[in-house]
Order: structure tokens, then sequence, then C-alpha cells
């Protein structure tokens, strides 16, 4: 029965998601991509306040990426899912930001 | 039984077909929501006591690049294959799916392999463990907690696919192949804070 | 599943119906009764500190008790009592209000309700058990983790629970807002109460996982040798407050969001008037909200944290005064040329305003970080959050309770009963937590379990104590009339106030197990005022008389909770005797093993069917 059914879905749709594929492999070997350079960059040895920030922001990039195209919120219909996502980044960063400065001893 | 579950070709994603479905994606997103909040806690729990080894070993002492590395590799690469397994779930194709998602579930696996094998690594040649230090139970408590996602993720899946091996695709289990793809790619979101913030800032300071 | 079987069904079959349910009206029941429980013992632990503190230098209980006594009164009422009942709330009404026939998950639903009660009951069987938690409410490391004996192993585990549970709760109560909204039933078409429903759910979903951790933490600390709090080994107590008040200052808007929401629904039912500012009041619960997750530090004030964080805490407390404000004057001019009627509810919502006020007044004279340093710990703090807590929440469930018992039990709280019960609570309540306020500035000492004479505190805490005499005879009195009504009062209408303005009063009461035969067609905000003023005695229904598909209910909720309720007894005990640890697993099989057969056994719900909908009355 699956056979059948693949047979069936038009050719239309099945070029719309093999171009959707396409684009999810190119963000697969982006984020390899960025993962190396963070790994690369604290072997390296390079001074701590240029790697910290970069290792950082390419995790941010790399999440945004995960989140977006495979977890499909740039689809259409996720305008609640986002908003939800992003309240619990925002405590996420209130937590953390409080536990980096003002718990000292 | 009186609800139709069998696909046609008319049905562009078989996860978001039944309104049952549409609930759990939903439902499963939101409660990823509350989970960034639980992984923020720990993850600000361990930022507050990674200097905190009561004279014991330190990130730097810890530490090694190459394991991590490959950890990752291995779990971002299960991401991929589930975007793979999703894609042939669009296009009804069952035995692709199953065999994608076998591939996740290995990769998962292999991944859960070396963090057992890096933990007792720490325990046995540095004696450091959940007791040792407050960065001892910190460390144990975030990496610990990913990986009980882990090991509750491979569960859900093994369980999808042998329940359902038999039976095919039907608009009745879509959703739950679904909802474990985002939860799985969650996951991986999770460790690329981790191998960021707890190995690499670990090395670098 | 016949509709027609409710009549004369034998105890046991009754029973096992609400073993089993996952119908969102038997939930919230189940929720009410067991809320009122458990609000009765927390009530029975408040009286007996209030008698302790009658007179200098008491000796009616020993200060071991004491501290046990405070702990559970504060956790048992916020965790088990107050929430518990506006879960209860929720669940019963929202769904009407929105136009749904069921909850998104409704066994998630089900499962949420027994974690809640099963945790409840886990922690008070501690005084059973060698002794209850002693550690204060707010559990601080490290008073938390050196307590002696298991009571405070009971607070970890029957906390973490009913915190899952209600996580549960929330996750449903979001997407059945989100998704099951009916027919024409928009955002801004949505009565208050959903309104704050929904955002107190958002709220426990990004609350609720930090106290999850914080639980955990302690958990660890206590059972497995961790060294969280351990300053010996590297180990923080600043950090459990931190991650527990990140968690419990959204939680005072948790419970007092949704009361807000069901006083929106008086004032307006009773003035026969539409809500004032509808908008302004929807957007200022998300500010409320928002600002809410901003402030939690204002619990720590005296801790250290510096002036810089002081003042950012400081300013963000007070902020939130200002959407408050737009609400109370939002409320006093939805009465403002209004047709009012002074039912039993309405007097709740009028005795809310000025003792709410109060509240919080003192709440932004707190916020000032440097006067905080000389109320901080004093029965100033004990005044101000009880006039927030019991001003505010209690008032909103005891009116929720006089306003939708008919919809809810099919029958009307007796009016008269309503007003004396409202009178004594009143009154005993100001008597009791407006001469604190003083007491604290005198220097009372909060969580002591004596007073010395002649330091200007004994007159106070005696009127204290007399008053918490009346609160307890009005509850008393709220009691009899629910008894006296079920016994006396007949079966009540559709819309027993005649001014009901939302879906819920244009069903029967109680509401039937599918509340809407045909959906509702919505028009505007307030549907049913609309019908009503176009002529129409009901709704213009949106469909077709059709089968219904219904959800089968199911004892695996609480196989499952049971299972998690054994293995929390062995997490506690592992630690005297390592034998425990099968228990532990045992639990954890039950509990796992029943999740696994909800998963893998397909249920595909039932159906009600169109010629059984016909044959029955509207």
């Amino acid at each position: 029965m699956t056979g059948t059914n693949i047979n069936k879905i038009n050719s239309f749709r099945k070029q719309k998601q093999k171009e959707e594929m396409k684009h999810q492999v190119i963000t697969f070997a982006l984020m390899i991509i960025f993962t190396l350079i963070a790994f690369i960059a604290v072997g390296s040895g390079m001074n701590k306040t240029y790697v910290l920030p970069l290792i950082l922001i390419l995790a941010v990039v790399q999440v945004g990426f995960q989140f977006y195209y495979f977890m499909h919120m740039k689809d259409k219909g996720h305008a609640v899912i986002s908003s939800m996502i992003y309240g619990g980044v925002w405590v996420a960063i209130l937590a953390v930001l409080t536990f980096t400065t003002i718990i000292w001893w | 039984m009186s609800q139709d579950f069998s696909l046609n070709p008319e049905i562009q994603d078989p996860a978001k077909a039944t309104h049952e479905g549409k609930n759990k994606y939903i439902g499963l997103w939101f409660f990823l929501g509350g989970e960034t909040v639980l992984f923020a806690s720990l993850f600000a729990t361990y930022l507050s006591l990674r200097n905190s080894t009561a004279g014991g070993p330190s990130s730097q002492d810890l530490f090694g690049l190459e394991l991590v590395f490959v950890m990752t590799i291995l779990l971002l690469t299960s991401s991929l294959t589930s975007v793979y397994a999703i894609y042939h779930m669009k296009n009804h194709d069952f035995k692709k799916m199953q065999l994608w998602f076998g591939i996740t579930a290995l990769l998962g696996l292999g991944f859960l392999g070396f963090e057992i094998y890096e933990f007792t690594h720490y325990i046995t040649d540095y004696g450091f463990t959940f007791r040792s230090s407050a960065f001892g139970s910190a460390f144990y408590t975030l990496v610990g907690f990913h990986g009980g996602h882990v090991v509750f993720g491979l569960s859900w899946l093994i369980a999808l696919m042998v329940r359902n091996a038999k039976r095919g695709l039907s608009l009745y289990n879509a959703p739950k192949y679904n909802t474990f793809a985002i939860y799985w790619h969650f996951i991986d979101v999770v460790w690329v804070f981790i191998f960021t913030v707890v190995y690499l800032m670990g090395m670098v300071s | 599943m016949s509709i027609a079987s409710t009549q004369k069904k034998g105890f046991g079959a009754i029973l096992w119906d609400y073993l089993t349910t996952v119908d969102h009206k038997k939930i919230g029941n189940m929720y009410l009764a067991c809320g009122a429980f458990f609000f009765i013992l927390g009530g029975i632990e408040a009286l007996i500190i209030r008698i302790q503190l009658i007179k200098p230098e008491n000796d009616f209980i020993s200060a071991g008790l004491y501290n046990e006594m405070i702990t559970m009164h504060g956790t048992t009422m916020i965790f088990f009592a107050a929430m518990p009942m506006l879960l209860g709330f929720m669940n019963a009404i929202m769904p009407l209000q929105i136009g749904a026939r069921d909850v998104a998950f409704p066994f998630l639903n089900s499962l949420g309700f027994w974690l809640f009660f099963l945790g409840g009951i886990l922690m008070n069987l501690s005084w059973f058990l060698g002794g209850a938690p002693d550690a204060g409410w707010t559990a601080y490391a490290p008073l938390s983790t050196q307590s002696p004996g298991h009571g405070m192993d009971f607070y970890v585990m029957g906390l973490q629970l009913s915190g899952a549970g209600t996580l549960m709760g929330g996750i449903n109560f979001l997407v059945t807002i989100v998704t099951m909204r009916g027919p024409g039933m928009t955002y801004m078409r949505m009565p208050l109460f959903s309104w704050t429903t929904f955002i107190a759910s958002i709220l426990i979903l990004f609350a609720f996982p930090a106290f999850t951790v914080a639980l955990f933490l302690l958990q660890f600390d206590r059972m497995f040798g961790s060294a969280f709090f351990d300053i010996a080994l590297g180990g923080n107590s600043i950090i459990w407050q931190h991650l527990f008040w990140i968690f419990g200052h959204p939680e005072v808007y948790i419970l007092i969001l949704p009361a807000f929401g069901i006083f929106s629904e008086i004032f307006a039912t009773f003035s026969k008037k539409r809500l004032f500012g509808y908008t302004s009041m929807v957007f200022a619960t998300f500010l409320i909200a928002f600002l809410g997750f901003m402030v939690w530090a204002h619990h720590m004030f005296t801790v250290g944290l510096g002036p810089v964080a002081n003042s950012i805490f400081a300013v963000g407390t007070m902020a939130i005064a200002v959407p408050t404000g737009i609400k109370i004057f939002n409320w006093l001019a939805t009465m403002w040329g209004g047709n009012i009627r002074m039912s039993a509810s309405m007097l709740w919502a009028l005795g809310f305003i000025p003792s709410f006020t109060i509240g919080g007044m003192t709440g932004v004279m707190l916020g000032a970080s440097t006067a905080d340093f000389q109320y901080h710990d004093t029965y100033f703090v004990i005044a101000h959050f009880h006039y927030v807590i019991v001003g505010g929440v209690v008032f909103g469930i005891l009116a929720g309770l006089q306003y939708w018992w008919p919809k809810m039990f099919g029958k009307v709280l007796h009016e008269g009963m309503g007003k004396i019960a409202f009178w004594l609570f009143f009154i005993g309540f100001h008597l009791t937590f407006f001469i604190q306020h003083f007491l604290g500035l005198m220097g009372m000492p909060r969580r002591y379990w004596v007073f010395l004479e002649n330091q200007g505190l004994d007159t106070g805490n005696l009127i204290s104590t007399i008053g918490a005499f009346f609160m307890a005879a009005g509850s008393i009195v709220f009691v009899i009339n629910i008894i006296y009504t079920h016994t006396k009062a007949e079966k009540a209408t559709n819309d027993p106030w005649g001014s009901g303005r939302t879906l819920e009063w244009a069903i029967s009461s109680p509401a039937p197990e599918y509340n809407f035969k045909q959906l509702p067609l919505v028009r505007g905000l307030d549907p049913y005022w609309i019908e009503k003023m176009d002529g129409n005695d009901k709704m213009t229904p949106a469909e077709p008389v059709n089968d219904i598909h219904m959800p089968n209910g199911s004892i695996l909720p609480l196989v499952i909770t049971i299972g998690f309720f054994i293995a929390s007894l062995g997490f506690i005990y592992q630690v005297d005797n390592k034998a425990w640890l099968i228990v532990l697993f045992t639990g954890m099989v039950i509990a796992i093993g029943s999740m696994l057969i909800r998963s893998l056994k397909d249920d595909h719900g039932h159906h009600i069917h169109k010629e059984d909908l016909e044959k029955e009355a509207d």
C-alpha cells in the first residue's frame, strides 16, 4: 500500500520536498563547518578574549539553523510556537545572566 | 473504530493531518519552551560552580577535544538522519523512514556509549565524581540530564519503531514519529551549548 | 457510553468513574474537592500557629512542631490548596468559555491531577512518618540540607510530583486555547478568565522547570551526597535562593492572574455591563506576566546582591504596580453606571478591591530596596503577602465557587449564607492581618515560635488570633452552605444569574458530558449576551447535530502516579537502608511500564451517536 501511495504523490510536491531537503543538507554542512571552526579555534590556543565570543556566536547561529531549518520554525503556522520558544529563551537568558553576574562568592 | 487513519496521496504532511496530530505537535513545542528554562537553570548552576573544584581536578585537567568532537559529530549527524526520515514520511515512504530512523538510533547509541566511556574515564582515572566537588556535582548533573534525555529519546524511538514495524505509516502514528524528531533536534540544540559552554569554554579558561 | 447511564449508579461504579475519568469537568471537580481538603488542612495549621502566638511565651506547641506548622501551612496553601482550586476552575470552566468540547490532552490532564493529589498526600504523610518538613516553605539551603530526619525529603518528593502535574496541566490549557477555540471565538473574543488561564499557563510553563531543577539539586544534596549547597566543597547556597525565586515570584502571578480573571467575569455579570477596557485588561495581564519574570530578586534584597542589582529589581517591582493599577481602575469603571446586583460573589469581588490594593501598596513599600532592609523577615512581610494572597487569591476562589457552583454542580448556593460567610471571613481577615503590619514595623520577626511580653506585641497578637477564628467561622459557614444547598435547593437553570454573558451560561447546569451538542457560533465578545440582546434565548449553532468524538477513560494515570509515589518513598528511605532501592525500582517499573502500555496500545476513543444526542433535551 505504501508503494502505490508513493507513486500517486504528484511530482510537483516531490520536487518541492527535494528542494527543501537540499536546503537541509546545506544547513547541515554549515553546522559541521561551524563546529570545526569552534574546535579549531579552541585547539589552536588562540587568545581567550577572541575565542570566547567566537564560539558562543557560532553556537547561537548553529542553534538558530537547527530551530529554523531542521525543526521547521521558519514554516508558516509557527507564530505561536516561536513566541513560546522565545519566551523560554528570554527566561533562560535572564537566569544565565543572573548566575554569571550576581553570584560571586 | 470509526475514525479513518489511513493515508491517501492527497495528504501533504501526515503528522499534521489530524486534529490530535496538530495538538501533539504544538504541545511538544510548548514543552520544549519549558525544557529551555530547565536546561538554562542547569547551565546557570554549572556556570556559577565551574571553578569550585575544591582542590580536585579542574575542567582543563579533565576535558579532551577529540572525544567531544566525535560525540558532537555523532549527534549532529543523527539530527540530519532524522530530517531524512521525516522527508520520507512526507513522501509516505514508510520503509525508508524506518531505515533512517534506525540510523538515527544507532548514532544516538554511539553517542551514549562515548558518554558512558567519558564518565567512567573521569571517575576511574581522575577520581572525579559527582561528590568530589561542587564543580563535579554541577558537571555530572548538567551533562547527565542531557544524557538522560538521550536515553529517553532512544527508548521512545525504539518503542515506536518496533510497535509500528508491521503496521506501516498511518495518520495515527505519523504524529508520534514527527514529535520524536522535533524532540531529538532539541537534544541536539542542548548539546551544541554543552560542547560550547562546558567543554570548549572549560578548555579555554 | 450512554448519557442516560448517569441515573442510579452504585457507589463502586461512581468511584471507578472518577478514578478513570478524563472528562475535564470531573477532573475540575476533583481538583476543587482535593484543593478544599488541603485548604482545610492548611487552615487548621494556621489556627494552631495563631493559638501558639495568642499570648507571650506560650507553650501550646513546641518550637520544633511550630517550625513544621509554618512550613506545612505555607507549602500546603500555595501548592496544594490555592493552585489546585484555580486549576479546578480552569478545567471546569475554560473549555466551556471558549466553546470547546474537550481539552487538548484529556489523558495528560488526568495524570496531572493525580500527580498533584498524590504529591500532596505524600508530603502530608510525613506527619506520621517521623516529622514534617521544617525549613520554611522557601526551604533555603543550607537549612534545608542540614534539616535532620526525612521531613525535607518528603518536601522535595511531594513537590516534585505535584510540580510535574502542574506543568502538564499548564501545557494542556495552552494547547487547548491555541487549537480548540470554537467557531468565531478569536483570541480577542475570549472571556477574561480564559485569557488569564492562558497567561497563567505560560507562567507555569516557564517558571516550574526552574523549581524542578532547584528541587533536583536539593534532592541530590540530601540523598546522593552532591555538593551544590555544601560550602566546604565549593558549593553555593545562593543558587537555591535564585532558582527558588525565579520560580517563586512568577508563582504568585500564577495564583493571582486567574483570580483577576474570576473577578472580571463577576464584575461584568453583576454590573450588567461589558467589562470596561477589555483590551487593556488583556495587555495589562501580559505585562504583569512579563514583568513578573524580572523581579524575583526583590525577595533577596538583603542577600547582598549589590546596589546595582538591587536598584534594577526595585524599579522592576514598582513597575508592576502600573498594569495592576490599570486593572483596578477598569474594574471600578465597569461598575460605574452599571446595574449592580449585590450577590454574594459580587460581595467577594467588592471586598477584594480594597484588600488587594492595600497588599499592592505594601508591595511597593517592600519593593523599595533600602526600606526593605527594615521590613525583611518581619510580620510586615507576612501581612503584605497575606493581603495579596488571601485578599486576592482566596477571595477569588470563594467568589468563583459562589459564582460557578450552579454551572459545576447544578445547584445555586444559598445567597444569604454566602453573604454571612463573606462578612465573617472579610472581618476576620482584616482583623488578623491588618494589625500584623504594625507588629512587623515594631520589630516582630517572622517564624519565631514565641515573643516576649511587654514589648508592645501582646494586644496585636491577641487581636490577630481572634481574627483567625472569624475566618475559620466564615469558612465553616461556607461549608454548611454547600451541604445545605445539596440537600435543599432545586436544580439550577442554564443562566441562574440571569445576566450571564459568556458561553458557559448558554448550556445546561451542570454541563453535559460533551459540553455543546452543536458548537455555537460566536459573534463577538460576550457571545451569549449578544444573542440575548438580539432576542434569542440560545446560541446559534455553527454545525448540524453530528456524532461527537470522545476520549476513553483510563485508570492508567492513577497507576502511573502510584508508581511514582512508591518510587518517591524509595528515594526518601534508600538513604537509611539500600534495600529501599528495591522499592524505588519497583515504583519506577510500575510507572514506566504503564506509560509504555499507554503509548503502545491504540486508543481511538469513542463516539456519542447522533441518534442519542437528538433524544437529549437541550
